[in-house]
């Protein structure tokens, strides 16, 4: 049950890109076509659910006050929380470079589709805010964990799909020649985040 | 220094300055930074110690980028540079913690997600990978002027018309429990927009900000 409480929590309430405007330079960027943003949505996915188990095993067995005692009683007390940043950027970076050689390995077709959007990724702010907030959140076990970061990516997806949808549709209107371009999808992702913000208070 | 017949501040270098805060600003224009730019603009303080803040990053990263270009290389060259702008956010971040405890508080993730800010990768591949020390130290200096611009800008008209104060000091009048306790604005009936608190204002603020500089500048409006 905790399991789906933070599954459509992450997704809808706690959404990326609308509670905390994480992710946007990209979700601005490439939101012009629908596939483009399936293709970059995807690979967010993909990495969310990879790296924030991977940094919250780092966090809560070499980081956290106390986390090094399964080396002995002496490193009990040893606090390295504020390496917690680069820990969790190198552990990013190197991520995004692992899947992107083992894609292009073993399907080839993914990774074109894919390709260009990858190293993006290791500087979208989604990603390391998932590992961030994971670490604020203080999850009880890996798994959970796991199911926030693939929630949080889904949410994602699911803005920058939408976004996209919009946008293409957009191009046919008449907008103040200002407002075109930039103007006009910030205020639209106003209005989307007014209306995700009725989903807040849901408890499952 | 390295274009020592250039003028310290000549014409070019002056532009590196003044074309981000408008013309190339790195929000409006560069659409570069947004992540953050957003969720702390609530107040005017959390949003003028992460300008700050990122202003002492960008001008550092860029300083040191540009003078180790020749060594870093072209493959690793994002991993490098993430390694220096996570150690210089590192500091940052501890510098908040022991001196300003309640704000580093209220920043919480954005402080560490300064090391995504896309103005700064995007300073350092754009810019510093190509150019001398004292350019990018004047184009840190510019971008990270531009981006507090808009925050403090957007922070303003939030916490403004949110709750009636700057700083946390009460510009508006009082507000008290009945009108004829309550002095200033409040006197005359006036109410608190609570909706400028929300998330989604803060989006829609800075989509009218592009909106009046794009009527105002309108070689900046895009054809799609």
């Amino acid at each position: 049950m905790e399991y789906i409480n933070i599954f459509v929590k992450s997704i809808f309430i706690d959404n990326m890109v609308f509670a905390y405007f994480l992710g946007m330079c990209s979700y601005l960027a490439v939101s012009k076509t629908v596939n483009t943003a399936v293709g970059l949505g995807a690979a967010v996915v993909f990495v969310l659910s990879i790296t924030v188990p991977v940094n919250f095993l780092i966090d809560s067995y070499l980081l956290k006050p106390g986390a090094l005692s399964w080396l002995g009683e002496e490193y009990a007390s040893i606090d390295l929380s504020f390496l917690s940043f680069i820990m969790f950027i190198a552990v990013i970076a190197s991520m995004v470079q692992l899947v992107e050689m083992i894609v292009e390995r073993f399907a080839p077709a993914l990774y074109g589709a894919l390709g260009i959007f990858l190293p993006l990724i290791a500087v979208n702010c989604a990603i390391l805010g998932g590992s961030l907030f994971m670490q604020q959140k203080d999850f009880a076990n890996v798994g959970e964990s796991a199911v926030y970061g693939l929630g949080s990516g889904i949410g994602w997806l699911l803005a920058i799909v939408a976004i996209a949808a919009i946008r293409e549709k957009i191009a046919y209107s008449h907008i103040p020649g200002p407002l075109k371009g930039l103007g006009i999808t910030f205020i639209i992702t106003g209005l989307m985040a007014i209306g995700f913000m009725s989903f807040s208070g849901i408890k499952l | 220094m390295a274009e020592g017949k250039e003028a310290l501040f000549s014409k070019q270098n002056k532009a590196l300055l003044s074309d981000p805060l408008n013309d190339n600003n790195p929000i409006s224009v560069q659409v570069l930074g947004i992540c953050s730019a957003l969720a702390i603009t609530v107040q005017l303080k959390p949003a003028v110690v992460m300008s700050l803040a990122v202003l002492f990053v960008v001008i550092a990263s860029n300083v040191i980028v540009s003078l180790i270009r020749n060594l870093i290389p072209g493959r690793i060259r994002i991993i490098v540079q993430l390694l220096i702008v996570a150690s210089l956010v590192i500091l940052v971040d501890q510098v908040l913690k022991a001196y300003a405890y309640d704000v580093s508080k209220e920043l919480s993730v954005f402080v560490g997600l300064i090391i995504t800010n896309c103005i700064v990768m995007g300073r350092l591949e754009a810019f510093a990978l190509a150019n001398g020390p004292w350019k990018s130290f004047l184009d840190g200096v510019g971008n990270g002027a531009g981006y507090a611009l808009i925050l403090v800008l957007v922070a303003v008209f939030r916490e403004l018309l949110g709750s009636g104060k700057l700083f946390g000091i009460e510009i508006l009048g009082h507000k008290a429990k009945t009108l004829a306790e309550s002095t200033g604005l409040y006197s005359l009936g006036y109410e608190n927009n609570g909706f400028m608190l929300l998330s989604p204002m803060a989006l829609i603020t800075v989509g009218i900000i592009i909106w009046v500089q794009r009527s105002k500048n309108r070689k900046l409006i895009e054809q799609h």
